[in-house]
């Protein structure tokens, strides 16, 4: 096969372009209001181009648009999509069904979904050789599939290949999707965060596999993404959607280098830095929805750069190299300001340990079981006054239970003690006495989970209020307006219901929730995983700034080590339900003692 | 120490995505407006408002009083003297038809409240509780759930004797079982739901978290459930009535009329066939409703096909 095709990124015009999207618009049905609009992309053999955006920003849809398929409620309304010189939006579905899996392919972001739970995963990917009729024989596509599994590094034994998708891993699923998607050596690829649900080894796995793949197959890949990290090593180059349109493109150089949108300059200063130079910035507000985008260009509202002009006139594409094009009015002006010197520095002090405290919480030869099954062995962790403990591990490493135990979540059997300033905790939250289920308050993982969707966010915050403190109608109304304050939301929101918010507004309502109950510890359970890397970087800045300023001791779980030094000052890192590294966040992050926490630190993508 | 500046509030920027801005449809609102769309249901509302409108205003306009002996019995229909001609005592057929209804009615939806009331707190607490208090009440509602709903409820009133307080009571004490499933399923759901684990850790009382927390996100599935028990109710109500185990005589009354009228059914249908009637048509426009619900519930847009 072609293996040598375009190494490097060089910007070379004589490659071929073998995906232009031109002029793409697509429409909410029947209303007519733009989901996506004016959007133009080329993909050359072998390259990657990311596509990056918020959520709501419309990057899926352009995504799935490149196979003409559109999802309910929305329509194509206008441009382009050419494959090969061929309009995919003016095929009969005959041919558009021919060409879906053969010559363009869609890996979803939830592969467990995309895999049909009744087929044995052999006969799946059998089955799509089958239906494009690819090779001669039943022995061609035999070697077809062992060679598939190959690239995808899995094994390709019958008893493999016999099993069920659920009982494969998120990861090895993925990589199923994956090796499907590549099946019929189709020439572009369409891949929508597949790795959004995995851990950072497995995450690093499945980059590794699609960047060899696309190289040595010549495919054009389009990868979606709202995280910049992910692909700053996968691109060769980089679309970032704002509000349906694509505001910026270029090579991964020019754009983490010499980015001339404001937003693409605060897309990447959202990006945690785990060698903790530079500063986490949020981007405030969030991507608006389609019906809700301002006139002009969409991004005024939360640019600091805006002009009154931006407020009148959407601008039109402007290059500033050949290949590096941007829209913005003030795109030379934010382009003069060097990104270096645009980026705040971390505070270090911020992570360095105050002076020896008084323990708060300390977990001393905890065991934890589930059912039958022990998942913690012999934990010991402290957690001081005033400090902030980050419990960093993937998925099955035990982080979340430990945080349950010391919440009094945890349904099960836990031997060992766990202690509130000395006191032991009861293991059921609800035989703790009232005192101490208020001094710690915990913080779910999703916000779309912990939010009664019934209630109004008064009833919401009225929860702690009522159980912890004995308050009069206006009394309790000034808390609440207090609290949420302290989270920077508006206090108009009282009669909305969480599905009226945003990811992150959410999460901040559910941050005010635990800080009502007025704490001293705070357990935040993978806070931000739900959310955008945008707003993730605001919620982080938040609770540091609260730990700091309310003087609470938290307890942050994260399977992220890259954000452990904007927000901890000590830092555990768990594995199989044990900790295998345990110390001040420098000096694990700086050197790493433990195998496993060296491999997490490689594997975790960074700018 | 440098304090940074603080986060900005995002809610000033941009108008925060409303959905129904000022107003909000609680769950079960949705279903019902969602339900309203099809037009089963509102074939069903009609049906079931017309018979219940005949119902409640019959015994206003009611040629005769239902115990008043107009003419010998199982007289033939004389219009427009009597429109249905007479019973098996003589009383005048249309009179009873109009002031007939209210009982089958009142009594059916009495006990499916019952029933309901019964079998959603059930659910919640199984459901919610889970461990031995679910095995326990659960495998005790499968007894209750092996006899037929007739049967049971003619165990007890041929024990205990015909009272309408006691059909209306087991016939909703036979309802709660199946509504008690139904509850139970979408509990499991809802108590795994942060939401619920937040109030557990604020140390909300139980049966707080059952009624304030889980209820409301369950109101769906449990209107359905209203719905297709109603059917049933009306149902096993008239067909106690019948049995001679409902309202005695001469009180009128669907079922009963039926039982009463049957033995001449040959020369004067009329008091047999309009209540028989009546109640098929109330049964199909509950049904329909139940029907337009459940389809609403699932996300059935259309009312059109086999779904």
């Amino acid at each position: 096969m072609e293996t040598t095709i375009t190494e490097g990124t060089g910007t070379a015009p004589a490659r071929e372009a073998v995906l232009s999207v031109e002029g793409l618009r697509i429409v909410l049905d029947p209303s007519g209001v733009d989901i996506d609009d004016d959007v133009s992309l080329v993909i050359h053999r072998g390259e990657v181009l990311g596509l990056v955006g918020e959520s709501a920003s419309g990057k899926t849809t352009v995504g799935t648009s490149l196979l003409d398929y559109q999802r309910r409620g929305a329509k194509i309304a206008g441009g382009s999509v050419e494959i090969d010189g061929r309009d995919v939006l003016a095929m009969d579905p005959a041919t558009l069904r021919s060409i879906r899996g053969a010559a363009i392919s869609y890996v979803p972001q939830d592969s467990s979904a995309s895999l049909n739970p009744a087929l044995r995963i052999g006969k799946q990917l059998i089955e799509i050789l089958e239906v494009h009729g690819f090779g001669a024989s039943a022995a061609d596509r035999e070697a077809r599939l062992a060679q598939m599994m190959a690239e995808v590094l899995l094994p390709s034994d019958k008893a493999f290949l016999r099993r069920y998708p659920h009982q494969l891993s998120g990861g090895q699923q993925q990589r199923v999707a994956i090796a499907m998607a590549f099946a019929n050596r189709p020439k572009v690829i369409v891949l929508d965060e597949p790795t959004t649900a995995l851990d950072v080894t497995t995450q690093a796995h499945v980059l590794d596999t699609v960047r060899d793949l696309t190289k040595s197959y010549g495919v054009a890949a389009l990868y979606i993404t709202h995280d910049l990290a992910v692909v700053s090593s996968l691109a060769d180059r980089i679309a970032v959607m704002y509000a349906g349109k694509v505001v910026e493109v270029g090579t991964r150089d020019e754009l983490f280098d010499d980015g001339h949108h404001p937003y693409t300059r605060k897309l990447l200063a959202s990006i945690p830095d785990i060698t903790g130079e530079r500063a986490l910035r949020g981007i405030p507000g969030w991507a608006p929805r389609p019906g809700q985008r301002p006139s002009g260009c969409s991004f005024t509202p939360r640019c600091d750069w805006a002009v009154d002009k931006c407020r009148e006139a959407f601008p039109p594409a402007e290059d500033v190299s050949p290949g590096h094009r941007v829209r913005c009015w003030r795109y030379k002006e934010v382009g003069a300001h060097r990104v270096a010197d645009a980026i705040h520095l971390r505070d270090k002090s911020l992570s360095a340990r105050e002076t020896q405290e008084h323990e708060v919480i300390s977990v001393r030869d905890v065991t934890a079981y589930y059912q039958h099954k022990e998942t913690l062995h012999g934990i010991n962790a402290v957690l001081s006054e005033r400090q902030c403990l980050s419990l960093v591990g993937e998925s099955g490493s035990g982080k979340t239970t430990l945080a349950r135990c010391i919440a009094g979540l945890h349904p099960h059997k836990i031997v060992g003690d766990i202690e509130l300033a000395g006191k032991p905790l009861a293991r059921d939250a609800r035989d703790r006495p009232r005192a101490t289920r208020q001094s710690i308050q915990y913080i779910f993982q999703s916000p779309y989970s912990s939010l009664n969707p019934r209630k109004t966010i008064a009833q919401i915050l009225s929860q702690p209020l009522k159980v912890f403190f004995d308050l009069s109608r206006n009394e309790m109304e000034d808390r609440m307006v207090k609290v949420l304050e302290q989270v920077a939301l508006d206090s108009s929101l009282l009669s909305r219901y969480p599905d009226q918010l945003s990811g992150g507004e959410r999460q901040r309502l559910a941050i005010a929730r635990g800080l009502a109950a007025e704490p001293t510890v705070l357990i935040c359970d993978e806070v931000t995983s739900w959310l955008d890397v945008s707003v993730q970087a605001a919620i982080i800045e938040l609770l540091a700034a609260l730990q700091r300023d309310m003087g609470l001791s938290m307890l942050f779980v994260t399977h992220n080590l890259a954000l452990v030094r904007s927000i901890s000052q000590e830092v555990a890192v768990m594995n199989d339900g044990r900790i295998v590294e345990y110390g001040l966040v420098d000096a694990v992050l700086e050197d790493p003692q433990a195998d496993y926490t060296k491999k997490l630190l490689s594997d975790t993508p960074t700018v | 120490m440098s304090t940074p500046e603080i986060i900005i509030n995002d809610s000033e920027l941009v108008e925060p995505p409303v959905i129904n801005p000022g107003r909000r449809r609680s769950e079960w609102l949705m279903t019902l407006s969602e339900a309203w769309r099809m037009g089963r249901t509102r074939i069903g509302v009609g049906i079931f408002g017309a018979i219940v409108l005949l119902a409640v205003v019959g015994p206003w306009v009611a040629p005769y009083s239902p115990t008043e002996f107009v003419a010998p019995p199982f007289s033939p229909p004389d219009i427009p003297k009597m429109w249905l001609g007479s019973d098996y005592i003589g009383h005048d057929v249309l009179t009873r038809v109009l002031y007939g209804g209210r009982t089958v009615i009142l009594l059916s939806l009495a006990a499916t409240v019952i029933g309901l009331a019964m079998g959603v707190t059930l659910g919640l607490i199984t459901g919610y509780a889970r461990r031995w208090i679910d095995e326990t009440v659960m495998r005790i509602l499968d007894v209750v759930l092996a006899f037929p709903q007739i049967v049971l409820t003619l165990l007890f009133v041929s024990i205990l004797g015909p009272k309408l307080w006691l059909i209306v009571l087991m016939v909703g004490i036979s309802h709660a079982p199946r509504i008690a499933r139904v509850t139970r399923a979408a509990t499991l759901e809802v108590a795994q739901r942060d939401f619920v684990h937040a109030a557990e850790a604020f140390g909300i009382a139980r049966w707080k978290i059952l009624f304030n927390e889980i209820l409301p996100s369950i109101t769906s599935p449990v209107l359905v459930e209203f719905g297709l028990r109603l059917t049933y109710s009306i149902g096993l109500i008239a067909a106690l009535s019948f049995l001679g185990f409902g309202m005695q005589p001469p009180a009128a009354d669907w079922g009963l009329m039926i039982n009463e009228n049957r033995i001449g059914i040959i020369i004067q249908p009329w008091p047999v066939f309009v209540p028989v009637l009546l109640i098929g048509i109330l049964t199909i426009g509950t049904n329909l409703i139940a029907d337009g619900l459940g389809r609403a519930l699932v996300g059935i847009e259309r009312d059109t096909g086999v779904g």
